[in-house]
């Protein structure tokens, strides 16, 4: 069973306990207030997802701009951490998982059968809950993915390592020992180095999946300062368990419950003066 | 409260009486066994000593009466492991990885899984016989190729099974994580499962080789023995096992005295290959 499995398994025992079904209006994510003029990096329209039989979402529309950050905040089970691994197809290395929709990267449909999934997620990297260090030096944690695609002379990888490094505001903790093994280091600096190697392959989107729930708060408060660095360059999206981070971090942000996307606006608005009495309780933490 | 209320029950007595029982039987079964595994080394070390000399290293095997040593049958040994080794490694890894990570939700997995569980406690003899019939008769004479065949095909159950089961515990977030980065599967697979799950894969070669390195039964349809020193392996050839149980059975004092010697050889490699996989698998990581 793969974690993703358990999930929806959650998600389908609340259901049943469920009397009132939830709709929601989001057809035309682009109407909500304040995205005019933003450029729509990721668009996901109609996006259904199954466990097997299992329907984990039901018609989700979201959109992720450029160069903005957007949270998805919502119970355990709602299919946050589902709709993310849709984005860069992760969820292809599992039998039984499939996903009907449209999800549209620069206006390509990434949930094609002829997208090749590898130049996908080049394009579109993902950092996980827990933090995922190679077995191998921390050099070779950053450098490995970035030989996959380029072949450059070393002064010009030690450049990149040093650069990755330095986005992952990781740069002044490891400089002097590079060629230590990815796991001697913390857990924080852990996470670090996994973002860290998810940019040194220049992605242009980035996946973050609770990102800080295994970190201690001067970790995650490293951590958030740098995803407010890395919007400058990249489209963001984050799962989180926790409100004030999606509140600190993100420009948009989308609620979700029951594999349904209930609200999607902007975060501000989102948090301080929801449309749906749903949200609200959510956001309260009248319940969840 | 409660705590006070325990305090005389003929219950505690009894739990405490069935504690002792149980860890007397146990410290009793496990000296036991091992009894019989000291005094075995012991009789092996006591006599096989007595008859270890250079000689033993330098010099072919002797005909009855005459001086000599287990160089031959040494040698013989070493070829066919390293043989046996090269067919059994990379079919074994190949066939553990395809169950681990191509095929893990596939029923054709559980098949050969299944299958490799019987070829795992498969008597050796049998596989003997098979490879017999398959490369000797056909040939028509014993050589050595069809005694690394027969010793390959001891080693890829245990080596499938160990890749196999290494390959498992590598965390899945670390295949996603290697995904991610747009890694194809065979290369998640070289560099990021095989890295994890290397010092246990070696454990497997290692016992995989402890495995054979004693095997007779095998030897004995295939490649037979050589009195003499040979490198042709289209030729039978001796090794340590079968000298052992020739020399054994003989009526010769010396040839007898070469076997004890022979068979400390083994367990003392054996031994050596144990501690050194229990050594590797104990380290979780090599980088």
């Amino acid at each position: 069973m793969t974690l993703a499995n358990q999930a929806g398994m959650t998600v389908a025992k609340e259901g049943t306990n469920m009397t009132v079904a939830i709709h929601t209006d989001i057809k035309e994510p682009s109407a909500v207030e304040g995205t005019a003029g933003l450029e729509e990096k990721v668009s996901v329209r109609h996006l259904n997802f199954y466990y097997g039989e299992f329907r984990a979402l039901a018609d989700n529309n979201v959109n992720l701009y450029k160069n903005k950050v957007t949270a998805f905040i919502g119970p355990s089970g709602c299919g946050k951490s589902t709709l993310l691994r849709i984005l860069n197809r992760i969820y292809d290395l599992y039998p039984n998982q499939r996903a009907e929709g449209e999800v549209m990267l620069d206006g390509e449909n990434i949930l094609s059968p002829r997208q090749d999934v590898n130049l996908l997620r080049a394009k579109v990297g993902m950092v996980f809950q827990k933090p995922t260090p190679f077995p191998m030096t921390i050099y070779d944690n950053i450098a490995f993915g970035v030989r996959l695609y380029e072949q450059m002379p070393k002064a010009e990888l030690d450049g990149r390592v040093e650069d990755a490094l330095r986005r992952g505001a990781l740069w002044d903790e490891v400089k002097d020992k590079l060629d230590a093994s990815g796991l001697s280091l913390s857990g924080g600096q852990q996470q670090r180095l996994c973002i860290a190697r998810t940019v040194a392959i220049r992605p242009e989107v980035i996946l973050l999946d609770e990102p800080c729930s295994a970190l201690d708060p001067i970790s995650t408060a490293k951590i958030e300062e740098l995803i407010d660095v890395l919007k400058n360059d990249y489209t963001i999206a984050i799962v989180t368990h926790n409100m004030q981070q999606a509140a600190r971090t993100s420009d948009f942000t989308a609620f979700m419950y029951l594999g349904e996307l209930v609200e999607y606006g902007d975060t501000t608005q989102i948090f301080t003066n929801p449309k749906l009495e749903r949200t609200q309780d959510y956001i309260t933490g009248r319940f969840g | 409260m409660a705590a006070t209320e325990r305090k005389d029950t003929a219950r505690y007595a009894r739990r405490q009486r069935t504690n002792w029982t149980a860890t007397i039987l146990s410290i009793g079964a496990a000296g036991f066994g091992l009894t019989w595994l000291a005094l075995i080394l012991m009789v092996l070390v006591v006599k096989g000593v007595g008859g270890l000399n250079l000689a033993v290293f330098t010099e072919m095997t002797p005909p009855p009466g005459g001086a000599g040593g287990l160089l031959n049958p040494i040698i013989g040994s070493l070829i066919l492991t390293v043989l046996a080794v090269l067919i059994g490694t990379p079919l074994g890894i190949l066939a553990g990885t395809y169950m681990a990570e191509y095929g893990r939700y596939s029923k054709l997995t559980s098949v050969i899984r299944f299958i490799n569980d019987i070829l795992l406690s498969a008597p050796s003899i049998v596989v003997g016989l098979f490879v017999y019939e398959i490369m000797v008769a056909r040939m028509g004479h014993f050589s050595a190729w069809a005694g690394a065949v027969a010793l390959g095909i001891l080693v890829i159950p245990v080596v499938v099974r160990t890749t196999e089961d290494m390959l498992l515990l590598v965390p899945n977030t670390l295949r996603e994580a290697s995904s991610a980065l747009g890694l194809p599967q065979w290369l998640v697979i070289r560099h990021v499962a095989y890295r994890a799950a290397r010092a246990g894969m070696i454990t497997g070669i290692l016992l995989a080789i402890a495995r054979i390195t004693g095997e007779t039964a095998p030897l004995l349809f295939t490649a037979l023995n050589n009195q003499f020193f040979s490198w042709n392996l289209n030729a039978p050839m001796s090794s340590l096992p079968v000298v052992i149980f020739q020399f054994a059975l003989s009526p010769y004092q010396d040839w007898q005295q070469l076997a004890w010697t022979g068979a400390l050889l083994i367990t003392v490699t054996v031994l050596g290959l144990s501690i050194l996989a229990r050594v590797l698998s104990s380290k979780k990581v090599l980088t």
